[in-house]
């Protein structure tokens, strides 16, 4: 079990963790996301941004393997070097998406098992990748409970009991339990009330930290990209219009359409 | 018991050859693939499905004119379906029938396993009311048959997990489920767990058929069958603390038998023809009669 | 002194021996004839022939004698029979165009070429038990009339000609047969349309009912409800041509749902179909209603989560053959897995007992 704690933040890295090139994704003549190239290093956060209907969720789904792309390359740094995924069998897809990868929904119905227990929820990762030790497993179910602050006598509730805070640290304790390195997440913090959103975002930026996850993060609130994304896209019509660091783009924005969604946010 | 003759109003073991070559295809998949659940085009039968329909076609596709047939149910020849259906092959097909396990050469069992070893060339066929493991986890068939592709069987793990949580065990006491040759998670059908160790390495050919569900499997002689568990909660095939009342085996799957309205209850072997062999051969348990019955 | 349970043989001889003087009756009353039930239960009969699969009204009516007006177990009976039956071939597909009516109407237009038969139906009769029944030997006598009947086309054809109803294209693949292969999913429509025809009147119907208040809706109209006899044709090989072998009586339904279009099409009406054996017009209307509310995924509708729109769901719970014994076989012994779970609780409790007196102690 030692070998699911979390890793230590990565060693110097000899190229990115991802690749994506040329990506695009059409649904009939209407453009999901067209041509969206970009590199993630290890330990790094990039944010997502855009209105809704802007192709973000659409592009996400297409890196972590949900839609299938019409063209265009995802290359994973695998254990075994690089491969691209969208060329990747389902079976090996899935493995990845239990081990390396992991993936926050905005809605926590949709990554948790509502009927089963807390602790069941966090060590289903771990038992889907060959544990089979009870007791161990209960042990790092624990853990996590701690680290996403759920206390440890909630172990054996189910998480319909939970408030929705708590089910959104569950479903994160549930997704790093197998210490990813690449975490999808979308709108992690959408829906919640704005304190509880602040707790969570203090809670993952300290896990993205100390267990230095790359992370690819969706959202519409830009409070949330500036406190945990180190670079941004933006995105427009299924477009990237905009890239570069997170303090650049928010301070200083080039694009037009980035002014606008800047502005307009400054003055809430 | 035995009928020399089938009735000539009907093919042979009443299917029709066509039929019958469709299910021998499933079953040689089956025996192919061990474990692995092969859609056949199961036929509506004379009898009702959930009672058997998977079972009895099954047996129709293997059984020749040369065959003895003993069909069990609960363990026992004489429970009505198994009479039923014994009745049925005996009138379409004309086989001999026969009670004992050893001088059979295919068996059809609805929730036991005999306790008498089965040899090579015996053919066990069990009835099977629902043939996916993960059925009740998972209602969806499409998804079901996509996590049996992968491989994909956290989530039964998880409902183990659960039950430990839960009652400090695992609280599945029959249709227990096993991993067969490493790969397939199969649902051994309602047979107690107590019998899941004669699944494994077994000399005989066990085939199993889902009539309604339209699903046949098979394991093959000398398959490897492990059923699910924890390192720390390892199976556990438990079963009455009692040794039988009539025959005094103390390592046969037992009946609860309630005698009278103050709570007195005995203890028989569920496989009557185990218990019956055993008194014929003189051994004798806590309520058996008198030596001069014998 | 305990006996092993036996004489299960001896107990199902006096089993069917019993039933069968039930099934009698008092033997002071006459015997139904076959011809009697065909005649004068023939909506009964219709609803086993459609869910039998098997066009035979002599048949089916034994088996509702047999059945003692069981139509489940009636069904049952003909499923049975016809699995031992051999498969010659498949028909030509029926022209209901060419349909002999008995009745035909239309909820969306007043009129149409060949115009409305009301026919023999209930629709307008009062509910009123009607005592004369009770006493025998009336024979009424409706009016009839000697004018050829009129050609009746398809009224969704009149729409069609418009472009406002979704094209059907005829396709001349084989349907894939449901009683042959196992059932796969995702189904196709005919797949599906086999399904629902042969389903459960009460299950259909209970699954129509739910989409029309609002579970998976499809705001359906009876396009187009007509009863009447087609000829079946089958191609004979030897021959080169097809040639009629029978005439069966059919009730076909077309609904008209709305549809909104989309971007890429104009709003046109889409189509909801049923087809079933003999005057079966609750059955056919249900099915065309399931089937829409079915073609969710193809519309490009939204998935609400309804019953009626899972195909999985309806599927495999519209056979009431398989419903029925799979509900029915829990009244078979299952002393095995309830005493292994007797075990198992015995031991559970025994434990939390032990550690309960152990916290106290």
């Amino acid at each position: 079990m030692k070998d699911m704690q979390p890793h230590t933040p990565a060693h110097a890295p000899d190229g990115p963790l991802l690749r994506v090139e040329g990506l695009s994704k059409h649904y009939g003549a209407r453009i999901g996301c067209a041509d969206v190239s970009f590199d993630l290093w290890p330990g790094e956060v990039l944010g997502i941004v855009g209105e809704s209907g802007s192709g973000k969720s659409t592009l996400l789904s297409c890196l972590a393997g949900h839609l299938t792309p019409d063209a265009g390359q995802v290359i994973f740094e695998t254990r075994g070097g690089p491969r691209d995924t969208v060329q990747m069998a389902e079976p090996e897809r899935r493995l990845l998406g239990r081990t390396d990868w992991a993936f926050v929904h905005q809605n926590p119905r949709d990554g948790l098992r509502m009927g089963v227990s807390a602790g069941g929820n966090v060590g289903e990762r771990l038992m889907a990748v060959g544990a089979r030790n009870y007791g161990a497993i209960r042990e790092t179910a624990t853990d996590w409970l701690g680290r996403v602050e759920i206390d440890a006598a909630r172990i054996d509730d189910r998480p319909r009991q939970f408030s929705g805070g708590m089910q959104q640290r569950l479903q994160i304790a549930r997704n790093l339990v197998t210490g990813p390195r690449l975490v999808f997440m979308d709108e992690p913090t959408g829906g919640l009330d704005v304190s509880v959103q602040a707790r969570l975002l203090d809670l993952l930026r300290g896990l993205v930290r100390d267990m230095g996850l790359a992370v690819i993060i969706v959202t519409h609130d830009l409070a949330v990209a500036r406190l945990l994304a180190h670079r941004l896209m933006v995105m427009k019509d299924g477009r990237v219009i905009e890239h570069g660091l997170t303090d650049q783009v928010l301070d200083d924005p080039q694009a037009a359409y980035t002014q606008l969604l800047v502005s307009s946010v400054l003055q809430v | 018991m035995n009928a020399p003759h089938h009735d000539p109003d009907y093919n042979f073991a009443y299917l029709d050859e066509q039929t019958k070559r469709m299910i021998r295809r499933a079953i040689l998949k089956g025996i192919a693939v061990p474990g692995y659940q092969v859609p056949f085009a199961s036929r509506e039968m004379p009898m009702p499905y959930g009672w058997g329909t998977g079972g009895v076609q099954v047996t129709a596709a293997c059984l020749v004119p040369e065959d003895r047939l003993k069909v069990i149910d609960q363990g026992a020849d004489d429970t009505t379906n198994a009479v039923s259906i014994r009745r049925f092959f005996q009138r379409t097909a004309g086989v001999a029938a026969t009670e004992k396990t050893t001088e059979a050469s295919v068996i059809q069992t609805r929730h036991r396993i005999p306790e008498t070893p089965l040899t090579e060339g015996q053919i066990l066929v069990y009835q099977v009311p629902i043939p996916e493991p993960l059925r009740f986890l998972e209602p969806r068939e499409s998804e079901t048959r996509r996590m049996h592709a992968l491989a994909d069987y956290g989530l039964m793990h998880v409902k183990l997990y659960e039950d430990i949580a839960r009652h400090g065990a695992i609280a599945t006491a029959y249709a227990y489920p096993v991993e067969v040759e490493g790969r397939y998670v199969m649902d051994p059908s309602p047979i107690p767990k107590f019998d899941n160790p004669k699944l494994g390495d077994n000399p005989a050919i066990q085939l199993f058929g889902a009539g309604r569900e339209q699903r046949i499997y098979a394991l093959p002689p000398y398959t490897a069958v492990r059923s699910l568990d924890f390192e720390d909660y390892p199976f556990d095939p438990s079963k009455a603390d009692h040794d039988c009342d009539l025959c005094g085996a103390s390592g046969s799957y037992l009946d609860e038998v309630i005698t009278d309205d103050q709570g007195s209850r005995m203890f028989v072997c569920s496989d009557t023809d185990y218990c019956e062999t055993r008194r014929d051969a003189g051994h004798r348990g806590r309520f058996s009669p008198p030596e001069v019955q014998a | 002194m305990y006996v092993a349970v036996k004489g299960g043989e001896r107990a199902i001889e006096a089993a069917h021996d019993w039933l069968a003087e039930e099934r009698r009756g008092n033997p002071e009353v006459p015997e139904l004839s076959i011809a009697q039930i065909r005649e004068q239960m023939a909506l009964a009969v219709n609803r086993v022939m459609a869910e039998g699969s098997l066009y035979d009204p002599d048949l089916a009516a034994l088996a509702i004698k047999q059945a003692r007006g069981d139509l489940i177990e009636a069904v049952f009976l003909i499923r049975a029979y016809r699995t031992t039956l051999p498969r010659f071939g498949g028909s030509v597909p029926v022209d209901t165009d060419k349909m002999a009516l008995t009745r035909r109407i239309s909820a969306t237009f007043k009129d149409a070429p060949g115009g409305q038969v009301l026919g023999p139906t209930f629709d307008y009769t009062h509910r009123l038990l009607d005592f004369k029944l009770m006493a025998e030997g009336e024979t009424p006598q409706a009016q009839t009339r000697d004018s050829a009947p009129e050609p009746a086309p398809h009224i969704l054809h009149l729409l069609d000609r418009d472009g406002l109803m979704e094209p059907q294209p005829r396709h001349d693949t084989a349907p894939p047969a449901l009683t042959r292969a196992p059932l796969e999913l995702p189904a196709t429509r005919p797949l599906r349309l086999q399904a629902l025809t042969r389903g459960d009147e009460g299950f259909v119907l209970s699954m129509a009912y739910s989409t029309q208040r609002g579970y998976g809706r499809t705001h359906a109209f009876v396009g187009e409800l007509r009863i009447g006899t087609v000829a079946v044709e089958m191609d004979i090989p030897e021959l080169g041509f097809a040639v009629e072998i029978g005439e069966i009586e059919l009730t076909e339904c077309e609904t008209v749902n709305q549809f909104t279009g989309s971007k890429t099409e104009p709003p046109q009406f889409t189509r909801g179909y049923g087809l079933v054996f003999g005057q079966s017009e609750r059955k056919a209307i249900s099915m065309s209603l399931v089937d829409r509310a079915l073609r969710w995924k193809e519309l490009g509708e939204e998935d609400t989560g309804a019953p009626a729109q899972d195909e999985e769901f309806v599927l495999y719970h519209c056979d009431n053959i398989q419903a029925t014994g799979f509900l029915e076989h829990i009244k078979l012994p299952h002393y095995v897995d309830f005493q292994s779970e007797l075990e198992l609780i015995r031991r559970l409790r025994r434990e939390a007992m032990t550690a309960h007196q152990e916290a106290a102690e």
